[in-house]
């Protein structure tokens, strides 16, 4: 007869542990709701056309994010002009023709520790050598190219990814073909890995586009009255405008915050709907 | 395109690419050049065992002290309280997910989970600092406004599904045969996940762990707007504290001029924190790669 606490055990344990679980997979996503209902409740009240399009003001009830909207797309289409290529390029030398040699080994040892590296100190990377080494100053540029570094990892880890999942046998029925590497890289490998790729950008992209942290350290400006006009512009960001406000003691700036915040979400939210909707797209297309 | 220009061109491309690939090596000598030119200099004017040891941080001050220990509490102390609300929620969360939950909620649950770790943590600062710190004060005597406990398990609820998600993998790359085993001897579902599967999956869930680890101590918006600007030799979670990030924006903020010594206090901080995340990361990788050793 097996002692009490075995039996205990035995009828119970497993209810118990279960029920556990799920009370805390629950809690994690009452956390999540309690986030967003947070936000939502502050903000979804200030939120209004005149506040999408005006500058920031001394008078919370005047401020707007419209110089921190456009900086942000500015911002971060420049970056994916910059990040996309290289990384896409890099993804396709590491996966395709990268010999097992040992410089191959060490990018890609170099990329995962990358990946792993805090974004602020990507940001101490564009101060020292974006803005002042290299001379680019508080600009567009300089911020573009910082957080395009950023994205750099990710867009590589991923896409290399994409590219994996391809089946050899589309490659060797290319080179049956008599295409070359690139032929058969640029016409089969490519279109078929792209719905995997493309949900990579998608998600390097939009984690850059709620960055902070490096922004401000190169020295992003936390009050621009005006649009950037060309890359050599300052600019701001909406993140940055967030924290602005989330940092001044008056409740009424809190509310910006939050007004703030709920369009950041809901650009993000947009951002990733398209990509599922584009994805599944070029899915059915290819498939 | 006669086949001499074909090949021509397939050595130009594949040159390029090549260039592509290499230029990330460069992207980790410029950060560790930059941090390191910045840090010398840093160093002539600052012994490196005041750096290390000294116990106050006033490099803003007019009595300037450059003691870095007060930063490395702050990150210790919010950090500590992160992992302590991710590690053990993360976990059940893993083990409930890979050995209860059936296939059509863990489907759903996984990607909304996921979603925390999407959210910008300029958000996560805002929640902490109007939200979960009011509450806490209704809990917790004598919180100040601004504290280490509701940044710390705000940042908690950023990697979760990052702990959770790895685990659940590694947990889920067990194979199969050591759970028919344990069933097979009379152990109940839960004898078989704590006392079998897990210790199995023991280095894949260590991994995940240091991985979070080292997020928690690169985080910096969230502390940066819900745990203060007080340089503080505390372990007390409910005063205002600085970390490392934090104080690298609070500086960044400012309008120090290059080139002097209080801009240099921010790259030598930098540099702490990015030995620090590399060595965690580098033993995160060393534990995971022997974790796919095991099960290979």
């Amino acid at each position: 007869m097996p002692g009490l606490w075995t039996r205990l055990v035995r009828t119970f344990g497993d209810r118990l542990l279960a029920s556990f679980g799920l009370l805390v997979t629950l809690l994690a996503l009452v956390a999540l709701g309690a986030l967003i209902y947070d936000v939502a409740r502050d903000g979804l009240g200030r939120l209004s056309w005149q506040f999408l399009t005006s500058y920031p003001s001394r008078r919370p009830e005047d401020a707007g994010i419209l110089a921190a909207l456009a900086g942000s797309l500015f911002v971060i289409s420049l970056t994916a002009a910059i990040a996309i290529p290289l990384g896409v390029s890099a993804a396709i030398y590491l996966e395709e023709y990268g010999a097992r040699g040992r410089l191959s080994r060490l990018i890609e040892v170099n990329i995962s520790n990358l990946a792993g590296v805090p974004s602020i100190i990507y940001g101490l990377l564009g101060l020292g050598l974006f803005v002042r080494i290299m001379g680019m100053g508080r600009s567009v540029l300089a911020g573009s190219a910082t957080l395009a570094l950023l994205a750099l990892p990710v867009i590589i880890l991923s896409t290399r990814e994409a590219l994996r999942a391809v089946p050899k046998s589309l490659r060797e029925g290319s080179y049956a073909l008599g295409a070359t590497k690139w032929q058969t890289v640029w016409h089969q490998v490519l279109p078929a890995a792209m719905p995997g790729v493309f949900t990579g950008l998608i998600l390097a992209l939009s984690r850059a586009i709620g960055e902070t942290a490096p922004l401000i350290t190169i020295g992003a400006l936390t009050y621009v009255p005006f649009v950037p006009t060309d890359i050599w512009s300052p600019f701001t960001v909406l993140p940055i405008q967030i924290f602005n406000w989330v940092s001044r003691p008056q409740a009424a700036f809190a509310e910006n915050a939050a007004a703030g915040i709920v369009v950041l979400l809901g650009f993000l939210l947009v951002v990733n709907a398209l990509a599922i909707v584009l994805r599944d797209r070029f899915q059915q297309r290819h498939a | 395109m006669t086949l001499r220009t074909r090949r021509v061109a397939e050595f130009i491309i594949e040159r390029t690419l090549f260039g592509c690939a290499a230029a990330s090596i460069l992207v980790t000598a410029g950060i560790i050049l930059v941090l390191l030119w910045e840090t010398a200099a840093f160093l002539r004017d600052v012994p490196l065992s005041e750096f290390l040891f000294g116990t106050v941080w006033t490099p803003l001050f007019y009595d300037k002290q450059f003691g870095a220990l007060p930063l490395v509490s702050g990150t210790l102390l919010a950090s500590a309280i992160a992992m302590a609300v991710a590690i053990p929620a993360g976990l059940l969360i893993a083990i409930y997910l890979s050995e209860y939950a059936p296939q059509s909620v863990r489907r759903t649950v996984r990607p909304v989970l996921e979603v925390l770790a999407g959210v910008p943590t300029v958000v996560y600062g805002y929640f902490a600092l109007l939200f979960v710190t009011p509450l806490l004060q209704a809990i917790v005597p004598g919180l100040a406004g601004f504290n280490a406990l509701s940044p710390g398990i705000v940042m908690g609820i950023m990697i979760l599904p990052l702990v959770s998600s790895l685990s659940e993998d590694a947990i889920r790359s067990v194979p199969n045969g050591l759970r028919e085993g344990a069933y097979a001897l009379g152990a109940t579902r839960m004898q078989t996940a704590l006392r079998v599967v897990v210790p199995a999956a023991f280095s894949g869930i260590s991994a995940a762990i240091v991985l979070a680890m080292s997020r928690a101590v690169g985080e910096t918006m969230i502390v940066a707007i819900a745990a203060g600007q007080q340089p503080r030799l505390t372990l007390d979670p409910r005063v205002p504290v600085e970390t490392m990030t934090a104080y690298i924006v609070q500086v960044s903020l400012g309008d120090t001029p290059t080139g002097t010594l209080e801009y240099r206090t921010i790259f030598a901080v930098g540099m702490l924190l990015f030995v620090s995340t590399f060595l965690l990361n580098l033993v995160s990788n060393w534990l995971r790669d022997r974790f796919r050793e095991e099960y290979a």
